[in-house]
Formats: structure tokens, C-alpha cells, sequence
């Protein structure tokens, strides 16, 4: 089944003269992702790793990208969005941190209503191994496998993701749906998706403290999901009122604490890890 | 960031929502001859000052003067009075509830009302609580305000008077990309009319670029974390004595979680961030070296930041901040050898695996 994005999806890197951009790019052609252009106003001409980039999206659209990953400022990511939606791609994946969440509400409003997809802001993207990787995961920790995983974080989806594959499995899809307050994506969407795939056989949640996502998708399972799916949660040890690094990572009147999440998850039998190193165990 | 009572009533008025007649003082020189009755309330973003004696009343100039030398300096629940509203008294016939927040499982706008206000919202039944999702395209318009007035039992006075107020408090939420504006209470004053007697602003921080009216202070952090905002890094102060630099907010916490864990006590949470520059590793340390931990654990998963550029930066910060206490250190991932060899190379203990290094520096910090 094709997880939003498969090996033929056609990608393009709106900022791709930036640090993050050129390198980024770079290392998503390597995966095997088919990356056919990049924008970055005032540049068109130019190659970045051999792809070309353009001033505006509306000068590729006859190349039909599917999916963008957008890494421009903070300020500007809500134009480039728009920019991307109108030139009808379907996917709009926004690495940037530090949006404003007025901003990220108003994008994904307006591309739920043209159809599209939003993923991030202040995540590492997706990754289906052997197929295509929009995003900033680190290329060597993955294999094909059965495990699909899903997280609100990076760093900490890399050091999951690596355990299962020195254990000798491999992952289906890696779903990165960042930290911020309001994401593009939500655990449910992952889930649905992850339910539907043939080839994901087990499902990883990675969650944290913050909001009420978790405890919803724990709702989900119990209705809804036949598969094993097990789970990690970060921020055990966080005081109340405190953002962890991550805009979304806070407990707000009472809100969004490890123990509500930790218990939703049990209550919906899904096995919750101490440390992040246990999800392997816990996936046999 | 949140904005103290006088800034978000300044607000208000700006956007025409009924405030009481004011003006704010940071020093006694600055207070008007008494005319009225007033309230002298402390400004310290702290909830509860009532009862912690943070506000008070004055029905002549001598209670007024008493009042503001009493309250000016003096601490609130911990938070220092440097400024104080002085305000017009009410006559309280009725207090609401009045607000607009992000839900963010609905990752919508929510308009809240309660009939009971004057208390904290989560403390009224859920039955006395109006809650209305506001679509993002469609905004505010009329009939939610409609349906408010009928929850609230309004007559069409009043009905008329929340209806000018909903829109202009929507219009505060959208433009000045808030978290929260609330009204608590929102006082039916003995002239008929509804009065925001208190402001609740929080604005989101990541928005303040287009904000540049708002001071970047931030009265909720302390130096340090203002310090380490400044240059970047997400850090928060804790009360252990482990030092903890990271990389990743997720896998930060997920370090913090592991030392609670083997009964160890962080002192703080530092993310490095998805950078790759040894300069990031050495003013990491600067950071938490001035939040003086007893030993100091880094734990970074190579991706972007890479192991070998974090161990050079070790081994610069070691050497040029002369750091005696105990260093451990996980490097895993991305040129995990020729970094955990760079340490080797300079006498510092490095791990591969994450538990072994938090055992470790549990013991070294005296814990378990």
C-alpha cells in the first residue's frame, strides 16, 4: 500500500540553497528518494547535488512534484505552504521549528479543504525504507521491515528506530509528526494508515507529554486496531508548566502528564516501555 | 509568554472591550490623588492574589497610600510587585467566565463561558461551562454569540453587550497570536454594563517577530534559561545535581526520565539541537558548568549532530573551562567510533549504550 508517499512520488525542497536544504536534499537522493527540484526566490539557474532550483513552485509544477518538504524561516512558512498547495502538490511536509501555531492551524485548514496532507511543523519527516524518504532521518539505522512507528520526536525516534533494526527487524514506515502544539498529523491518522498497510504487521507509538493525543489514540486501538502495538512516553520526570524543548511538550492544568498517557495506553493493552531500548523486547 | 493584567487591559481597551477606569504605577511618586474608591492590585503573573494579600482596597488617600507602600517591593506568592494597577472600584452584581484558548485535540479555537466566574474554570461542573469550537476559516460570527447569551441567561441587554465584546476578544486571540485571552471574572458592573475586571494574555512565544511591542523579558524563566534562550538552546533548571546535555527534545527528556528512574536528579534539560559544531558542545557546557552540577551526562544520538564533532567539543570544553568533575559520556549513531575514540584518546569514559552511561553517572552523583 502506498503510505502517503511510495517509490515513484516525485519531491521537491522548497529553500533548498539553505544550510538545512542542501544538505538535506542531498542525503534524500541517496536514500533513493526521486528529489526533481528545489526553490529558493532570486536563484533559478542554479544546482543543488544536481537538482535544480527554481524561483517559485509554479515554475516546476510541469515536472508534477507530488510532496514538498518546505525549510525556509519561521516567517515565511505559511506563504511558502500556500505556495506549494496552490501549485497542487498533495503532500506538505514543514521541517521548520518554531512556527506559530496560528499559522500551522490556518495552513492545515486550508489544505484539508484542497485535499492535501500536512506533516510537521518541527518534525523529521517520513520514511518508507527501500521506497523514499522526505525528511531529515538519518539514512543508515533503517531496514525493511513490519514495524511502522510513529513520533512526536526526533532524536529519540532514531534511537528507537535503530534498536529494532540491530535487533534484527525492520520498519515499514517512520512517521515523524513533530513537536509542536498543533501538528499536520496526529497519532489516529498514523494509526489508520499503519491499520490498513499489508505490509506493517506491528505498530511503535512514541509519544510525550502535552495535550490529549495519546490517550485519543489509545481510544483508537481499543476500537479500532487488531495489530500488536506497543509504546514509549517521554517526559515522566518533567515538572507541570515547563515546555521540554518542544513547543508542545508541556503539561498545562493538569493536562498532558506521562501518568495519563502511560495509563490510557496499559488500559488499551498496549504495553508501555520504561526505556526507550525495551521497545524491541516489547515488539517480540 | 504571558502578559500582566495592566498590558492585556491595555489591550482590551485598544480593542474596545470594557475595562475599569486605571492607570499603573512602579513607584509611589507616581500615584494620583485619591477621587473614588480603588482596588491596588499587584502585578505578578501569578493566579490567586487575592488571597495571598496581593490586592487591596482604598476608600481615602490615606488607605490608598498605605496600600501601595505595603504592596510595592513585596512578594506575591514568590513573584516580586514591581508594578501596581490602580483601579476603579466595581460594584459587583455578577463575575463570569469568559475565554478563548487553543484546544489543541480539536487543534481548534475554543470559546469558553461560565455563568460562574471569579473562580478558576476547572474548578465550576461541566454542566455550567459553555464551550464552542471556533472553524479557523469561518471565524467568529453572530450565532455563537447567540448561543452564548442563551447558556449564560442573558437578557438582550446583556445579550447585546457580549456580542460587541466576542468579536473584538476574537480579534485580540488572532492578532496577537494567543494561547489564551481570558476575562475572569468578567463583572456585571452596578451600572448595567459587563466589565473585564482581570486580563489573562499568554502569547505564543514563537510569534513574537511579528510582536515587536512586547519586551523579550520573560519574568517566568530564570537568568540562566533566559540566558540559554538567548543563544538557542531549549533549557530548563532543575533542582538535581546531574548535569544533562542531550540532543533531541524527546530523546533529553527520555535521559531525564532514565536518571529519575535509577534514582538519580537532574539538574537541568539542555537540547543541543540539530546542529553539528563543536562551539554548540563547548557553550553547552558553559551553560550547565553555571548551573554547577555535581557531574555532568552528555547523551547524543548522532544523526546531524555528529558523535566525532561532539567528543571534539568535549575535549575543548574539558580543557578550556579546566573541568575537574566527572564527565560521562553515550555516543551512538553516526561516527559513534571515531568519536567515543576522541574521548579515549583524552581520558574520558564513553558509552555506547544509554543505560550503562546513566548507571554510571547515578553512582558518580552519589545517588543509587
Amino acid at each position: 500500500m502506498k503510505v502517503i508517499v511510495d517509490q515513484d512520488t516525485k519531491v521537491i525542497v522548497q529553500g533548498i540553497t539553505g544550510h538545512q536544504g542542501m544538505f538535506h536534499s542531498g542525503e534524500m537522493i541517496k536514500f533513493g528518494t526521486k528529489v526533481i527540484g528545489g526553490t529558493s526566490p532570486g536563484k533559478a539557474g542554479q544546482k543543488v547535488n544536481g537538482i535544480p532550483v527554481f524561483d517559485n513552485v509554479a515554475d516546476i509544477a510541469h515536472l508534477e512534484p507530488e510532496a514538498t518538504m518546505i525549510s525556509v524561516a519561521a516567517p515565511f512558512v505559511k506563504d511558502a505552504a500556500y505556495e506549494a498547495i496552490d501549485a497542487g502538490l498533495k503532500l506538505v511536509y514543514i521541517l521548520t521549528e518554531h512556527v506559530p501555531f496560528h499559522d500551522s492551524m490556518e495552513i492545515l485548514y486550508n489544505a484539508r479543504r484542497k485535499g492535501v496532507r500536512v506533516l510537521g511543523p518541527n518534525g523529521p519527516g517520513i520514511t518508507r525504507p527501500g521506497k523514499c524518504k522526505i525528511g531529515i532521518m538519518p539514512n543508515t539505522i533503517f531496514r525493511k521491515g513490519g514495524v511502522a512507528v510513529a513520533s512526536r520526536s526526533g532524536t529519540l525516534t532514531y534511537e528507537i528506530v535503530n534498536a529494532i533494526t540491530q535487533k534484527g527487524m525492520g520498519e515499514s514506515t517512520v512517521i515523524g509528526l513533530g513537536g509542536d502544539p498543533v501538528p499536520g498529523m496526529d497519532f489516529i491518522e498514523a494509526l489508520e494508515l499503519f491499520n490498513a498497510d499489508e505490509e506493517t504487521r506491528k505498530i511503535v507509538l512514541v509519544g510525550e507529554i502535552g495535550g490529549s493525543n495519546e490517550e485519543r489514540a489509545a481510544e483508537y486501538i481499543r476500537k479500532n486496531v487488531k495489530k500488536k502495538v506497543v509504546a514509549y512516553i517521554a517526559g515522566r520526570s518533567a515538572p507541570p508548566g515547563k515546555r521540554m524543548g518542544h513547543a508542545g511538550a508541556i503539561i498545562e492544568r493538569g493536562v498532558g502528564t506521562a501518568e495519563s498517557k502511560i495509563k490510557a495506553f496499559e488500559e488499551a493493552g498496549v504495553k508501555v516501555a520504561e526505556y526507550p531500548i525495551d521497545i524491541p523486547g516489547l515488539l517480540e | 509568554m504571558n502578559l500582566y493584567e495592566y498590558a492585556g487591559k491595555e489591550i482590551f481597551r485598544k480593542f474596545q472591550i470594557p475595562v475599569p477606569e486605571g492607570y499603573v504605577i512602579a513607584s509611589a511618586s507616581e500615584l494620583r490623588p485619591y477621587t473614588s474608591p480603588v482596588v491596588v492590585k499587584s502585578q505578578v503573573l501569578i493566579g490567586g492574589r487575592g488571597k495571598s494579600g496581593g490586592i487591596k482596597f482604598a476608600k481615602d488617600q490615606k488607605s490608598l497610600e498605605s496600600a501601595v507602600k505595603e504592596l510595592l517591593g513585596s512578594k506575591v506568592r514568590g513573584f516580586t510587585v514591581n508594578k501596581l494597577l490602580v483601579e476603579q472600584m466595581l460594584e459587583i452584581k455578577k463575575e463570569y467566565y469568559l475565554s478563548i484558548t487553543l484546544n489543541r485535540t480539536e487543534r481548534k479555537a475554543n470559546l469558553i463561558a461560565s455563568p460562574s466566574g471569579g473562580v478558576e474554570i476547572e474548578s465550576v461542573p461541566e454542566s455550567q461551562i459553555f464551550r464552542k469550537s471556533i472553524d479557523p476559516i469561518i471565524g467568529y460570527s453572530d450565532f455563537i454569540g447567540r448561543q452564548l447569551a442563551k447558556f449564560m441567561n442573558f437578557d438582550a441587554e446583556l445579550s447585546k453587550q457580549i456580542r460587541a465584546i466576542l468579536p473584538r476578544l476574537y480579534e485580540v486571540f488572532q492578532k496577537y497570536d494567543c494561547e489564551l485571552v481570558e476575562i475572569n471574572p468578567l463583572v456585571l458592573n452596578g451600572d448595567g454594563r459587563l466589565v473585564a475586571a482581570d486580563s489573562k494574555v499568554i502569547i505564543d512565544s514563537d510569534s513574537l517577530f511579528r510582536h515587536k511591542e512586547f519586551p523579550k523579558e520573560d519574568p517566568e524563566r530564570t537568568p540562566l534559561e533566559l540566558e540559554a534562550q538567548e543563544k538557542g538552546y531549549s533549557f530548563v533548571e532543575l533542582d538535581g545535581n546531574i548535569g544533562v546535555i542531550a540532543n533531541g527534545a524527546g530523546l533529553t527528556m527520555a535521559t531525564l526520565d532514565a536518571l529519575l528512574l535509577h534514582k538519580g536528579r537532574p539538574r537541568n534539560f539542555l537540547d543541543l539541537g540539530g546542529t553539528d559544531s563543536t562551539d554548540i558542545v563547548v557553550e553547552a557546557f558553559d551553560l550547565v558548568l553555571k548551573a554547577n552540577p555535581k557531574v555532568i551526562l552528555v547523551n547524543i544520538f548522532g544523526g546531524v549532530t555528529k558523535c566525532d564533532t561532539v567528543a571534539s567539543g568535549i575535549v575543548e570544553a574539558k580543557k578550556k573551562y579546566d573541568i575537574k568533575r566527572n564527565i560521562v559520556v553515550r555516543l551512538s549513531g553516526v561516527r559513534e567510533i571515531e568519536g567515543r575514540e576522541i574521548l579515549k584518546q583524552n581520558g574520558i569514559e564513553a558509552f555506547s549504550e544509554m543505560m550503562p552511561a546513566v548507571e554510571k553517572v547515578v553512582k558518580f552523583a552519589g545517588g543509587a
